[in-house]
């Protein structure tokens, strides 16, 4: 008979928690971590934060010691990338040609950036995409004062650079193609809070805007930026920040189905009883909403790896979780938890024309969805429980800045 | 190299080295010390990090930062005098032997 083996694809922050937790329920069968990337699994929020900014080196941003995994008995092959998955004979191959089998395989292969698709920017050295480690060294050669940096993509990344660049004195300019930023993930209220932050910290933020020419000099590198509207942008470096793409293509080469995702039910499972996924990569039906859900952020991967290792021990465990979600922006700190709908009625406490604290709260048929809150981790915390308890809040009160949010507590 | 030392609720203690400058979070995450989740990384966005400092020695830690007073809001339990974010404690010379308390309930 053949010894378990639990082989995990992608040693990021997802893979790491699943191949540690495992070991925390007491998994005494063999564990192997597959990485493309040469770091051991390291976190990638700083990178667009404290990293960049040069506050901290890259030991700081491993997820756990590398000695942990010998400790653990895990095998950690790095620099290695899975090229494909024969489900018959439940083994996977690498581009070498090596071949490892598994008695349970987990996809929890991350995504990428969304590229832009001209042609013209193929040569360039001066255009950034941020998702790894390499990524970021490479961008924080380039990253000094008084260089003129654009970014497009008024999403997290986009405003995190920005607030980085700005605080390492660079001039930006973002430009975003809707008529606001973060347009996909809050409410209009939050994104002119952070417009008009953003505005104030001396970045150029132009809405409804997009890039009709990238203009190259003779090496390949971009130098300037023609706009819809005919404005031309000199530029030293630009960064773009328009999305990820999931890494699907080792599920869908296997036949497993993709839609946006690895398609998965609410024990993490795809239809192969082996095959799993975890983290930014897994789409799940999301009990609250009955919607298929897809969802970037730590915590969620986090989650993802320790509800799935219970279910690999052979607790079969649903995943439900209330997700959460965090981004720091010059001295501004949101947290946002739950989900929000566009439906969804929104209270506003607090006053988005001024200041650096405010809190908005999503009610759906009056109980609370999700919150955004900036620079009030106390509301934070009071969302995050009511959330939790399903509770039906007054919006008048919510929206009285006088009220005590711990209040709610009791009353909800 | 400091040592640490973890106190479980039910009394289990276990000892664990950290380099000089590691936070106290890595060192338990780093060694499966269960009831310390450290979610955020460090990022004082969480508290799922939340020890209870002993009380012989609260005074060899640096004094909290207000964003660190203000994430304590958070904690799944709650707070005491000895309350502390431990992403934000590090392993030295003036740390070497703390001991810490791990809370019952981290989430
Ligand atoms: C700059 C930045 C800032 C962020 N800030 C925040 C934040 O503030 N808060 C928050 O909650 N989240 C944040 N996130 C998101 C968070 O980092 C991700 O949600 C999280 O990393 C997802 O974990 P994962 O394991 O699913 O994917 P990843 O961490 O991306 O790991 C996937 C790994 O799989 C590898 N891989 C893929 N295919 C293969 C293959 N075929 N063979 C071998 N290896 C493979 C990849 O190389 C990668 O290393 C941020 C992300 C970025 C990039
Ligand atoms: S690890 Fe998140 S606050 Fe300490």
């Amino acid at each position: 008979m053949q010894q378990d083996n639990v082989v995990i694809v992608g040693a990021g922050q997802a893979g790491a928690e699943l191949a540690a937790s495992l070991r925390s329920l007491g998994y005494l069968g063999q564990i192997t971590l597959l990485g493309r990337e040469a770091q051991y699994p390291y976190s990638r929020p700083p990178l667009s934060k404290a990293y960049l900014l040069g506050h901290c080196g890259t030991a700081d941003l491993l997820i756990r010691d590398a000695s942990m995994y010998a400790q653990q008995g895990v095998t950690v092959r790095l620099s290695v990338e899975v090229d494909c998955i024969d489900r018959d004979a439940k083994t996977v191959s690498l581009k070498d040609g090596e071949t490892i089998a598994y008695s349970d395989l987990v996809l929890a292969t991350g995504g990428s950036p969304r590229r832009l698709p001209n042609p013209e920017l193929a040569n360039a050295l001066n255009v950034f995409y941020i998702r790894t480690l390499e990524d970021v060294d490479r961008l924080r050669q380039r990253f000094h004062s008084g260089i003129r940096l654009a970014i497009v993509g008024g999403g997290y990344i986009g405003l995190e650079i920005a607030s980085v660049a700005r605080r390492a004195g660079l001039e930006v300019t973002l430009i975003e193609a809707t008529n606001r930023v973060l347009a996909r993930v809050t409410c209009p209220p939050v994104s002119d809070f952070f417009q008009r932050i953003h505005a104030e910290e001396g970045v150029q933020i132009k809405l409804q805007s997009t890039v009709s020419e990238y203009v190259t000099d003779a090496g390949g590198d971009v130098s300037a930026l023609v706009l819809g509207d005919g404005e031309r942008l000199d530029v030293d470096i630009l960064v773009v920040g328009i999305g990820l793409i999931p890494n699907t293509s080792l599920a869908e080469q296997a036949g497993l189905g993709v839609d946006n995702g690895i398609l998965v039910d609410d024990y993490l499972r795809t239809p192969d009883p082996h095959i799993y996924a975890i983290g930014d990569v897994a789409r799940f039906p999301d009990t609250l909403s009955g919607t298929l859900r897809r969802i970037e952020s730590v915590p969620n991967a986090a989650e993802q790896a320790r509800t799935l290792a219970a279910t690999l021990l052979g607790t079969p465990t649903r995943f439900m979780c209330i997700p959460w979600f965090w981004s720091d922006q010059y001295d501004v700190k949101m947290q946002v938890v739950g989900l929000s709908a566009p439906d969804d009625e929104v209270v506003v406490r607090g006053d988005v024309s001024e200041g650096r604290k405010l809190t908005v709260y999503y009610l759906r048929k009056g109980v609370l969805s999700a919150a955004d809150v900036v620079g009030s981790p106390a509301d934070f915390a009071v969302a995050k429980k009511l959330i939790a308890n399903g509770a039906v809040v007054d919006p008048v009160l919510l929206a009285d800045p006088n009220s005590n949010p711990r209040s709610f507590l009791k009353a909800g | 190299m400091a040592k640490v030392v973890f106190v479980h609720p039910d009394g289990r203690r276990e000892e664990h080295e950290g380099s000089d400058g590691q936070s106290v979070m890595r060192v338990a995450t780093s060694n499966l010390v269960s009831g310390i989740i450290g979610e955020c990384g460090g990022d004082l966005s969480c508290a799922t990090c939340h020890v209870f400092v002993d009380a012989a020695w609260a005074q060899s830690v640096p004094t909290k930062t207000a964003a660190e007073d203000d994430m304590l809001a958070v904690t799944a339990e709650e707070p005491t005098e000895f309350s502390r974010l431990c992403c934000q404690i590090y392993c030295g010379r003036e740390t070497d032997g703390i001991v810490i308390h791990i809370p019952r309930i981290q989430r």
